[in-house]
């Protein structure tokens, strides 16, 4: 590793002018002069951020969502201008941040390679030569006259990877790659990362979630918050503030519980466990009212950070398509069966029971309860929990 | 310039060109035939309407082939101004997501309508040639009055193109200008069909009005008006001139001073 400094950020700071409502026509912008309206906020997304990048370094910026990195790396691919400060680039970068931009889902694959490496700065010569190794090392050889369209999401990012990696620029920019694929795609992406890691041929950016791919690949890192640089350096030590802030916001979280709903239909005696296979949710739902209902639903939200990562809904589920019925002043017990694939995460579940196809909310637990799953799984990625068990026995 | 068309940019250039192409007759039966199809089915109902009920242009050799010269060229002046405007919105996300030289965006729409026109006039030709329209030898310069077409037109793409990122009303704005330019412009009537001979020299002042009427006193016949004509050769003949390069001008500048704010502005 050289010591040549590849990226230089200087104080560099961001704001966003937000419209309030968007003045997107000129009449608005008349009315809006006229009434001397400022219609927009003002908002600082990075604030006086600082650092060098130095040739080979593998370099990790993490954060929260709405921290800045992903405005940080705009900037650093020259698609935004800074407000303040300054950027000095040393050596030419991939000119994209994201996998597959400008994949069209109705041209085909083979289309669509092509289109994307002249994004890259290929030409159609180039890509030929290049176009059967791309294929290979995604893995899509039999689908690549269908169109885009009809590719599943793990395959379009694999595709995308494997143009993306052909970009022979020093400096690459990455944002949030590793999240997608099965399990032997995520080894071939290891591969390529612990490759550049070792020779030090590259100097990359990477703006992540995963403390474990920080971990693993980055020498050096940075964690964002509210547009300020918290922790700088070890890559080790960024990860461990990240999972700190976590901790601090999910014990906030605790505190506050929420309940609404008409109080028609209700959950009662809410139960969890969690076992190496399965995660088993075992409750009542109670009819308070002197109705008999028959298109109860209930649906299921498992969050992270916020963030819904799956949810899931009764009428999804074979015997309860058209809802459940609930005769006056009933109850019925119900155990869900979901396969334990969690990963390993912080999750909190909210619940709700709906009467009349889901109008009419009568029951919502934000959240119902809280577990930490503990389960490695796909590593980061999950399979979807789209088919519990469900059994029910009745209790009237 | 040899920046500006560098390998990686003549690239990506052609695969936004060819892109275009590929997707504009997705799912039609007949598709590309369309771009030629388009132009023909218009000029079938003017001539049918103008010509033979309302005997426009009988004192003008070869009407049919004037007037079909006539709306392809304008044609592609809307076509290109057209889908140049929203150009940059409906690639938004390789602006928000890629940096790559703005103006390409709108280049690389403008060629696809080049392309176009250049099917056209083929048409036109071979239409020329089965009505025995004698080859003249102001043929070739042709190419002037076209290019001039060309430069205006992409003078207006990367100013509305620009404009349409802040106000999206410019679009249906240009969609009502554009529709008076096509009866203030004498494409379906002859110009000697205004006897007001200040009202003539107005309309000819249009750069577009003078434009094809250049086309079509070099390519069809020498009885077509021009605005050297209108003007008896006098300096006020380069107006139409003028104003073309100023809106050029005035549409690359604008264009670059805006082009930073694009990502976030769209």
């Amino acid at each position: 590793m050289s010591d040549r400094v590849v990226i230089k950020v200087d104080h560099i700071s961001k704001t966003f002018r937000l419209p309030h409502e968007r003045a997107g026509s000129i009449k608005n912008m008349l009315v809006g002069f006229a009434k001397r309206k400022r219609g927009y906020e003002i908002q600082k997304v990075l604030n006086n951020i600082s650092f060098e990048i130095k040739d080979g370094d593998f370099f990790g910026i993490v954060g929260r969502n709405g921290s800045g990195k992903s405005t940080l790396l705009k900037i650093l691919a020259g698609i935004y201008m800074p407000t303040e400060g300054s950027i000095a680039i040393n050596g030419k970068l991939t000119p994209f941040i994201e996998l597959g931009v400008g994949f069209n889902p109705d041209l085909t694959g083979r289309e669509n390679v092509f289109l994307n490496g002249s994004l890259l700065g290929f030409n159609r010569k180039e890509m030929k030569a290049m176009y059967d190794s791309i294929v290979e090392f995604a893995e899509l050889e039999r689908f690549m006259d269908q169109k885009l369209k009809n590719y599943s999401s793990g395959m379009q990012v694999r595709l995308a990877f494997s143009i993306a990696i052909r970009a022979n620029t020093p400096i690459l920019l990455l944002d949030e790659v590793l999240a997608v694929g099965d399990e032997a795609f995520q080894k071939k992406c290891s591969n390529f990362f612990n490759d550049i890691k070792k020779d030090k041929s590259r100097t990359i950016v990477l703006v992540t979630h995963s403390m474990d791919s920080v971990r693993r690949y980055c020498d050096r890192a940075m964690l964002l918050e509210k547009g300020k640089i918290v922790t700088l350096g070890d890559p080790n030590e960024v990860a461990d503030d990240y999972s700190k802030q976590f901790i601090n916001t999910t014990a906030t979280s605790t505190k506050k519980k929420h309940r609404y709903g008409t109080g028609e239909v209700v959950y009662q005696n809410i139960r969890h466990i969690l076992t190496k296979e399965w995660f088993i949710l075992d409750f009542d739902i109670s009819n308070k009212t002197k109705n008999n209902y028959d298109s109860v639903t209930m649906g299921f939200d498992f969050c992270v950070d916020g963030d819904i990562i799956i949810g899931n809904d009764t009428r999804f589920m074979k015997n309860y398509k058209s809802g459940i019925s609930l005769a006056a002043n009933s109850k019925k017990h119900f155990t869900l069966k979901f396969p334990n694939n969690f990963g390993k995460h912080h999750f909190t579940l909210n619940t709700n029971i709906t009467t009349e196809n889901g109008v009419n909310v009568t029951d919502q637990l934000r959240p119902a309860l809280e577990f930490d799953s503990n389960n490695i799984g796909f590593s980061d990625a999950w399979e979807v929990l789209s088919f519990p068990e469900i059994t029910e026995n009745d209790k009237d | 310039m040899r920046r500006i068309f560098s390998k990686q940019n003549r690239a990506l250039i052609s695969e936004l060109v060819r892109t275009d192409f590929k997707l504009r007759y997705q799912g039609s039966v007949l598709g590309y035939a369309w771009s030629l199809l388009n132009p023909l089915l218009i000029f079938v109902i003017l001539y049918v309407v103008f010509v033979k009920f309302l005997k426009i242009g009988d004192a003008i050799p070869h009407y049919p082939i004037y007037l079909l010269l006539g709306i392809v060229i304008w044609n592609f002046f809307v076509e290109m101004t057209m889908q140049s405007t929203t150009s940059l919105v409906t690639r938004g996300d390789l602006i928000k997501k890629i940096r790559i030289p703005r103006w390409m965006i709108v280049f690389s729409s403008s060629i696809g309508a080049l392309i176009n026109l250049g099917l056209n006039l083929i048409v036109v030709a071979v239409f020329m040639i089965v009505n025995k329209v004698g080859i003249l030898d102001t043929l070739p310069r042709i190419i002037f009055p076209l290019l001039e077409i060309y430069m205006l037109a992409l003078g207006l793409s990367l100013l509305l193109s620009a404009l349409f990122v802040k106000f999206r009303d410019v679009s249906y704005i240009w969609q009502v200008i554009l529709q008076a330019g096509f009866y203030v412009t004498p494409i379906i009537y002859p110009l000697s069909r205004i006897t007001d001979a200040t009202l003539q020299k107005l309309l000819m002042i249009s750069p577009m009005a003078q434009a094809i009427q250049n086309v079509r006193y070099d390519a069809i016949t020498h009885t077509a008006t021009t605005t050297s004509s209108v003007f008896a050769n006098g300096y006020y003949q380069f107006i139409p001139i003028v104003i073309t390069v100023v809106i050029f001008f005035v549409g690359v500048l604008y264009f670059k001073s805006q082009a930073k704010y694009f990502a976030e502005n769209i």
